[in-house]
């Protein structure tokens, strides 16, 4: 069998920073968009660039991306 | 009106199809000798009627109430639904052939995510409840299905599915009916108001393709019938059986790939129900996503640089057609009687008149004098279009929202729309034919609607750069900047008569210098400073000492310095209209856009600009320069060459020596033809094709260089012309030349003339470019119409996300900065405004 070789995608530099939202930091935003779970973008739990995270369903990841009109835009997604 | 309160999709069962249907359908003759329709026909009277005055004979509405009623058609034989073709296949496949069980026992399906694929996948051999042995089955397309090579006729598929336990069904998924009646035993005729037959002016009835489909299907129908009373042998039954299948099948879809269309008598494929349906002019594209609709007209366009950007001039025949309903009260009813008098010929008059109890009535000669006396509060007229009404203005292909934009009416002589110049731009418009479309709001609110949001001077940036879309172009940009050049002096009497003509008073009453006289249509307050595009890009500006007058200076409202260009007025730069809308609305630059535009074409009119061959003229000297500097390339390029061939070229990071080679030479002509052009430029004299160039009006310098210079590397595929001969591009040259001439460098200009294998290059490069252009506006196309589909109801909210229909987040601020680009200044904000 060969052995199976892991990269952290989050070393290569290509991919934007993802961290997790601690519950009170998410409530915050769920009320501040005056949304339900259900209305953010999705990301998959086996998503490479969370899997050091260890995010549990229901969470929310926050990604901070460069952006060519914004500079810095930040952008959330629920763990499914 | 009865409400819908869902929709449910299964399949016609043989009971419900018989319930349905008001007759049973017998005969394939569709009248009798005296043109009556037959009992039991296809025409049957109790299907519904289409013929005026006829009554049906099941529900007893008259045409147009009554939305026809089913039929039905015993089969002699089951055939095959040719659209489940594949579906009954896997259920073939899952289940035994014996005891109509799925393959495999319930324990195993309780593991399975997904039962009928991984069955389908992996079929069992041997049943594991009767045990008998499965034979393989194929299919082939649409509806042959085979075990063991032997053909599996319709009546064996359906009494396997017939097999199936309705506890498997579940298993599988299979809701909304049974599988055995994928395998039609009865075919349900529609009723006649889906294919009405059309009376044509000699008498002669022509009936629709469906109703000739159907013809077909009962004749065979009847045929297989005799054939089996009579006894006939096994093979000429099944040859029947077989045609009616086809026939079947063809009614449903006639596009069947492995099945040969059936056609009309004509030669023309016959449009049968999935052709209904599908492709552009189907019912979904053609009828349900885009409708014909009325109060629209649409001619020929053409331009009137006279009527205001937000105006369109309607041809009076059309006025006279397009209508706006007004509702009578007590300050109209005056107007609107006149209205009523003048009739529909009459213009102003009116069209239509509508009772308080919604009853219309047409306004004729003979009826109109009776109307205007009967109108009163509370009535209706409907009026021709007038001066001032708000319409709605489409070029297509519609690609952005300023390609429909509101205008006022004005209503003019003659058969086009009229359309002011500047609003071309965001129409991609131009007057070789092109045609446009008018919609007339009819509420309202429409009208204010499309008065607040579309109206054109709302639409003068673009939502795609952030600079106006709807700016000056070609004459609008030579004559600004013939104005505004520094020695242009206009007499007293000349200014008097333009200012007269762009509508305002000179109140000056002397000799203008043509900055002072553009300086009138500045609003005042205004302030910038900028380049103007004929800029020759000094190494140090001088700014407002440009020798060029070049640096453009606005002060107070007043020009001071430079020439007012494409940069200043054109699409895509126009920083005196983007500045002018900013600080001072609109209405404003809509207003400066009119007479700026205007006052140009009258100035360039009255001065004259012509355009000819000895524009483009160069000295002898410079002509020898140039000469010299080809030699020095091809000269630099032979040695590139040997050196290439002796194995001494210097290669380039990254590349063999051939590549390498190729790299140096197609820089090297590229250098020579940029360098040419420099001299060019330098050289030529201030001549109309020169002004036109450098002021952004029309042209390049590039244009002009390929011209009278030389029109430099001709490409294909991206790279130097290679392809024709083993060793050599044409026969001109020898084999394994390498050097410029024989790979597509063209050393002489259009002017001149090129030399036939010069010629032949520039030919191949043009058809690639022409091929390329066809090719990307199709692309472009579809990809429009997949991203309008998957963004048309994302909207940005309150708190600027962009949500879709369901709420759902797309974007947490619109565009990741929250910049509307049509309210900002080219994409970003002007923070100096801002301040201000
Ligand atoms: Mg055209
Ligand atoms: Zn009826
Ligand atoms: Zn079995
Ligand atoms: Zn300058």
């Amino acid at each position: 069998m060969t052995e199976e070789k892991t990269i952290n995608v989050s070393e290569s530099g290509f991919v934007p920073k993802h961290e997790l939202l601690s519950y009170e930091q998410a409530q915050e935003l769920l009320k501040k968009l005056n949304i339900s779970l259900k209305q953010l973008p999705k990301i998959k739990k086996t998503d490479a660039a969370i899997k050091e995270l260890n995010a549990k369903r229901g969470s929310i990841i926050k990604i901070t991306r460069n952006s060519q009109t914004a500079g810095v835009y930040y952008y959330y997604r629920v763990v499914v | 009106m009865a409400k819908v309160n869902s929709i449910k999709f299964g399949i016609l069962s043989p009971q419900m199809i018989k319930k349905m249907a008001a007759v049973k359908i017998e005969k394939a003759e569709l009248y009798d000798p005296d043109g009556y329709p037959i009992n039991g026909g296809l025409c049957d009277l109790r299907l519904g009627v289409v013929d005026p005055g006829l009554r049906c004979r099941v529900c007893g509405a008259t045409a147009g109430n009554c939305l026809g009623h089913f039929g039905y058609l015993e089969l002699t034989k089951p055939v095959i639904h040719p659209i489940f073709g594949k579906q009954i296949f896997q259920l073939l496949k899952v289940t035994c052939r014996k005891c109509g069980r799925m393959l495999a026992t319930e324990d195993e399906i309780k593991d399975m995510k997904n039962p009928w694929k991984e069955i389908y996948k992996k079929p069992k051999k041997k049943c594991p409840h009767c045990d008998a042995e499965q034979k393989k089955i194929t299919f082939q397309k649409p509806t042959t299905y085979r075990e063991d090579k032997e053909e599996l006729t319709a009546e064996q598929v359906r009494e396997r599915l017939e097999r199936i336990a309705n506890e498997d069904l579940k298993l599988l998924g299979i809701k909304g009916g049974r599988p055995e009646w994928l395998v039609l035993t009865l075919l349900p005729i529609p009723p006649v108001t889906v294919r009405p037959s059309i009376t044509l002016e000699t008498g002669e009835r022509s009936e629709d393709d469906l109703t000739h489909k159907l013809v077909d299907i009962i004749r065979i129908n009847e045929r297989l019938k005799k054939n089996i009373e009579l006894g006939a042998p096994d093979f000429i039954i099944n040859d029947i059986w077989e045609l009616l299948q086809y026939h079947v099948s063809t009614l449903m879809n006639n596009e069947i790939s492995t099945l040969p269309p059936a056609r009309h008598r004509s030669g023309r494929a016959l449009k049968t129900l999935a052709q209904r349906l599908t492709k552009k002019e189907g019912r979904f594209r053609g009828n349900l996503s885009g409708k014909r609709v009325n109060f629209s007209a649409r001619t020929v366009i053409s331009p009137d640089p006279a009527i205001s950007i937000d105006e369109i001039g309607i041809p009076l025949i059309i006025a006279k057609n397009l209508t706006i309903p007004v509702r009578v009260n007590k300050n109209n009813l005056k107007q609107l009687k006149q209205r009523v008098l003048n009739g529909s010929e009459t213009y102003p008059g009116a069209n239509y008149v509508i009772r308080p109890d919604n009853v219309k009535k047409k306004i004729t000669e003979e009826n109109k004098e009776q109307i205007a006396e009967e109108i009163a509060i509370g009535y209706t007229v409907e009026r021709h279009l007038q001066d001032g009404d708000i319409v709605i203005f489409n070029r297509q292909p519609s690609l952005h929202r300023m390609s429909m934009m509101a205008h006022r009416v004005r209503v003019m002589n003659y058969k086009t729309f009229r359309l002011n110049l500047c609003t071309t731009i965001p129409y991609n418009a131009d007057f070789d034919g092109d045609e446009m479309n008018v919609h007339v709001p009819q509420t309202e609110e429409a009208q204010i609607e499309a008065r607040m949001l579309m109206s054109v001077q709302n639409h003068i940036r673009s939502p795609r750069y952030g600079l106006p879309v709807i700016a000056c172009k070609h004459d609008h940009i030579t004559g600004s900047y013939m104005l505004t050049k520094k020695e242009t002096r206009i007499s007293k009497k000349d200014a008097a008569a333009l200012l007269l003509r762009i509508g305002m008073e000179d109140h000056a009453g002397k000799e203008y210098t043509g900055k002072e006289l553009f300086s009138l249509l500045l609003p005042k307050g205004l302030n910038i400073e900028f380049r103007a595009a004929s800029c020759m890009g000094c190494k140090k500006c001088l700014k407002s000492a440009c020798p060029y007058d070049s640096y453009v200076v606005i002060k107070n409202g007043v020009l001071k310095h430079g020439v007012i260009d494409e940069n200043a007025l054109g699409e895509k730069k126009g920083k005196l209209l983007n500045r002018i809308e900013r600080q001072f609305g609109a209405d404003t630059v809509k207003e400066f856009l009119n007479k700026a535009s205007l006052l140009a074409l009258e100035f360039i009119t009255k001065q004259g600009f012509t355009v000819s061959v000895t524009d483009v003229k160069i000295k002898s000297s410079v002509e020898k320069r140039i000469e010299k500097m080809l030699e020095e390339a091809e000269k630099d390029v032979g040695k590139l060459v040997s050196d290439y061939k002796r194995g001494r070229l210097k290669k380039l990071p990254g590349m063999g020596a051939r590549e390498s080679l190729e790299a140096l030479l197609q820089k090297k002509a590229g250098d020579v033809t940029n360098r040419v052009g420099k001299v060019l430029k330098e050289s030529l004299s201030e001549t109309s094709a020169v002004i036109m160039a450098k002021t952004g009006a029309r042209g390049s310098f590039v244009n002009l260089s390929q011209t009278c210079a030389l029109v430099g590397q001709e490409f294909v595929g991206g790279e130097r012309i290679f392809r024709g001969f083993t060793g050599r591009t044409l026969s001109h040259f020898k084999p394994g030349d390498l050097g410029l001439k024989s790979h597509g460098f063209v050393f002489h200009g259009y002017k001149r003339g090129l030399d036939p294998y010069e010629f032949f290059f520039d030919a191949m490069n043009s058809r690639e470019n022409l091929m390329d252009k066809s090719l990307q506006t199709r692309h472009s196309g579809y990809m429009e119409r997949r991203l309008i589909n998957a963004l048309q109801d994302l909207r940005v909210e309150e708190d600027m996300t962009v949500r879709d229909s369901r709420g759902t987040i797309v974007q947490f601020t619109a565009g990741e900065d929250g910049i509307d680009p049509a309210k900002s200044d080219g994409g970003a904000i002007n923070f100096d405004l801002l301040e201000s």
